[in-house]
């Protein structure tokens, strides 16, 4: 009996692969088991091994070629068995796997196989209903060997926050299974591995280009990378976004760190405390602004989430301090400062960094005077923090001294407009250069 | 607070509920006279006299059917079994004339009334004594089953389920009656349908109900020692099931081991584990273990009973397998 050989989800996230080489010819003799091409998937080139006995009777798909998931790409079968109807209906890649990868396979099918265009009763008649198999192995991860990739729930969904690939972590449950220890072990390996260059733990924010080596070198697209492209895309494109900036005068904000700071130590806040307080209490002041764009609707919220954007090793993320606007300036701080570390260390949990009603961005440590941020949808504003520096300023008619920041809120307006944002962002000065009224 | 027998801390729920609704009324066989098979109804008949504590004969669904009759015209009945072995006979009554008489009558007959007695195997009381009820029971809608494990549980329990309008069964553990623990002075009720953590933990969930709920206490304890940290989740009600304690209880470990007293087939515990993967599948790290009766007629033999039994030991095998740990 005839085996089909389809494009299989090499990678848990794989969803086309492209043909690199074939390393059987049509006509070979393959075992089962037996590698039949080198496939190249989102994240790596894998072994495509064959599922059953006989010979390469035919290839559907020429080295190059992409095919999606579950696509057939050739057939192994006797050497006198007739292939024709599976060969026929090998367009009908919708057929092969029907559900695994329902409209996708007939969106980019036709780029090749024009047959696609007309797939469904003729296709489906031509490839009778078993195709359960082909489906199996597109919806399973496997590793490079061919061998089904077992893991727990839990342990999916851990290496999909972590942007892992099963594929590359080594399971110690029963079978082989991949559990959750295996997962923590790998994070933790991985930590190791960009530990052990030693001068980028002596300088870590001076991490300095290889010169000697290859010119330039890949990495494939982390869960997390591929996200934020998604999402900021997503963002930039369809959102009208406008921006208000205004400076903000910090000298009460200074004293006040400096009185409390002449307190003790427990009573030490950092300028980013005192804007994330503020913010949060302007929020709660002006819920227009504290509202999601939810495309039918705009949903304003009554408590105020705060985002806090934070920038860890391979990108950003933004946990969120709940009800930030009744929270304590020292539980906020404490908060903010746990949150930042989790995130660094890559243990947040969803529901840490899910559900934000607007969000902070401070770049004001790296000596950024000023930027735009974008906005995080379906949030309808982010507020973008600079560095606190002082200036010359115009005072009563003479020329002083103080320290400033600049502040630039990005507002999408299809929930705020011009003076909706700049009345939030007065109560937000007034907050910022009375720090008094954060008391109150 | 007064530590008292699981025994006296029913008496104590009888005695209160009667006191406080003169249509709350107890029946069954030696109820009276003999002050109950096994005591839980020590001194009623002295203060509530012979229209109150009504001794039977031995006519089990006789006696469950005078019981309901007596709900559908207001009155509050709480009928004993001297064991839910016997019940089995009552059990038309009880399935099919109190569990839908209100849905029969369309919501004229509401029947406020209790079916209490000991529930579950006790020592070498063989085959046909030594049965658990709550998988059986609890498949009814229309009935509620309560199965509390400590002497705080069976008071505040016992007084919710005679306050309840519907008809609960009430499965008390016969091996508990002479457990102590402590019972506040004051008075107090336990809702139905609310499940508690019983003691908390980080590496595994044990879900349990009546007796096991103890033998997972004790696992716990156990497996302390090797500093493996169990949650331990009493269903106390079985149905209706509190579904939201079990499901917070397995997303924070990520593991769960559901004990029960009775046989594994079509048992409670696999309605628990069916709302586990349903809910939490994505924060399970393994699959989840059951540990229940072995599937045979309980036996007489010391040694026999002892392995057919569930018990701690079965309970910490299942938890370190669940954990990866065998």
């Amino acid at each position: 009996m005839a085996t089909k050989v389809v494009m299989e989800a090499l990678s848990p996230t794989m969803e086309e692969g492209r043909l690199v080489k074939w390393l059987k010819s049509e006509g070979d003799q393959v075992k089962n088991g037996e590698t039949l091409a080198e496939v190249e998937t989102d994240k790596a080139v894998m072994e495509l091994v064959a599922r059953g006995e006989g010979v390469l009777r035919k290839q559907l798909a020429a080295e190059g070629d992409t095919a999606p998931v579950g696509q057939l790409i050739a057939v192994i079968a006797a050497p006198d068995e007739n292939i024709d109807e599976l060969v026929a209906g090998a367009g009908g890649a919708a057929a092969a796997a029907p559900e695994a990868a329902p409209k996708k396979t007939e969106e980019r099918a036709p780029e090749k196989t024009p047959a696609a265009e007309q797939p469904a009763p003729q296709a489906r008649a031509a490839a009778p209903a078993e195709p359960r198999e082909d489906v199996r192995a597109a919806a399973a991860a496997q590793r490079g060997d061919g061998e089904r990739l077992r893991s727990s729930p839990l342990a999916r969904r851990l290496a999909s926050e972590q942007g892992l690939d099963l594929g590359q972590v080594q399971g110690s449950g029963p079978g082989g299974r991949i559990v959750k220890r295996d997962i923590e072990a790998a994070i933790e390996t991985g930590g190791a591995q960009a530990a052990a260059a030693p001068s980028a733990v002596a300088a870590p924010a001076m991490r300095r280009v290889s010169r000697d080596g290859e010119a330039y070198h890949d990495e494939p697209l982390s869960q997390m990378r591929k996200t934020i492209a998604k999402r900021l895309v997503e963002s930039i494109g369809p959102i009208p976004t406008f921006y208000l900036t205004a400076e903000f005068d910090l000298e009460r904000a200074t004293e006040m760190r400096a009185a409390m700071a002449a307190l003790g130590d427990e009573y030490k806040v950092s300028f980013n405390d005192i804007i994330m307080k503020a913010t949060a209490t302007a929020l709660a002041m002006h819920p227009e602004v504290n509202a999601h764009w939810l495309g039918d609707k705009i949903r304003f919220f009554n408590r105020v989430h705060l985002g806090m954007a934070v920038a860890i090793d391979e990108g950003l993320i933004t946990p969120v301090i709940f009800d930030a606007d009744v929270k304590r300036m020292s539980e906020m701080s404490a908060e903010a400062k746990a949150l930042a570390k989790r995130a660094r260390d890559r243990r947040l949990k969803p529901e840490e960094y899910m559900g934000a009603t607007f969000s902070v961005s401070n770049l004001g440590m790296f000596g950024i005077d000023q930027f735009t941020a974008i906005i995080n949808p379906p949030e309808a504003g982010i507020l973008a923090i600079g560095g606190v520096e002082e200036k010359p300023v115009v005072q009563d008619g003479e020329l002083v001294i103080r320290r400033r920041m600049r502040v630039t809120m990005s507002c999408d307006h299809r929930v705020i407009d011009g003076a909706t944002g700049a009345k939030f962002l007065q109560t937000l000065r007034r907050m910022i250069e009375n720090p008094l009224f954060l008391v109150y | 607070m007064p530590v008292i027998t699981y025994r006296d801390a029913l008496n104590q729920a009888l005695r209160e509920e009667m006191q406080r609704d003169d249509r709350v009324f107890l029946m069954g066989e030696e109820v009276g006279v003999y002050q109950g098979a096994y005591k839980v109804s020590r001194g009623l008949l002295q203060e509530f006299g012979e229209m109150r504590v009504v001794d039977t004969p031995i006519t089990e669904l006789g006696f469950a059917g005078v019981g309901v009759g007596a709900a559908m015209v207001g009155l509050r009945p709480v009928i004993e079994f001297m064991t839910w072995n016997f019940a089995l006979l009552a059990l038309d009554q009880v399935v099919n004339a109190a569990a839908k008489m209100l849905y029969m009558s369309g919501g004229q007959y509401p029947l406020p009334m209790v079916f209490r007695g000991p529930n579950g195997a006790a020592l070498q009381l063989s085959a046909q004594h030594s049965q658990a009820w709550e998988s059986w029971l609890s498949h009814i809608p229309g009935l509620k089953v309560v199965t509390p494990a400590t002497p705080h549980d069976a008071k505040g329990l016992l007084k919710s389920a005679i306050r309840d309008d519907n008809p609960v069964c009430f499965l008390e553990g016969e091996m508990l009656y002479n457990t102590k623990g402590e019972v506040p002075e004051e008075e107090y009720v336990i809702p139905l349908g609310q499940a508690e953590v019983k003691r908390e933990g980080r590496d595994a969930t044990i879900v349990a109900n009546g007796k096991m709920a103890i033998a997972a206490l004790a696992a716990a304890d156990q497996l302390a020692k090797e500093d493996i940290a169990v949650e331990v989740v009493d269903l106390r009600t079985v149905r209706p099931l509190d579904g939201e304690t079990v499901t917070a209880s397995v997303r924070k470990t990520n593991r769960a081991v559901v004990a029960e007293e009775g046989w594994g087939v079509s048992g409670i515990g696999a309605t628990i584990v069916d709302l586990i993967q349903r809910d939490c599948f994505d924060d399970l790290d393994a699959p989840v273990l059951r540990v229940h009766q072995e599937d045979v007629p309980m036996p007489y033999a010391k040694g026999l009973e002892r392995v057919a039994k569930p018990d701690a030991g079965k309970i910490i095998k299942a938890v370190k397998k669940v954990m990866y740990l065998e």
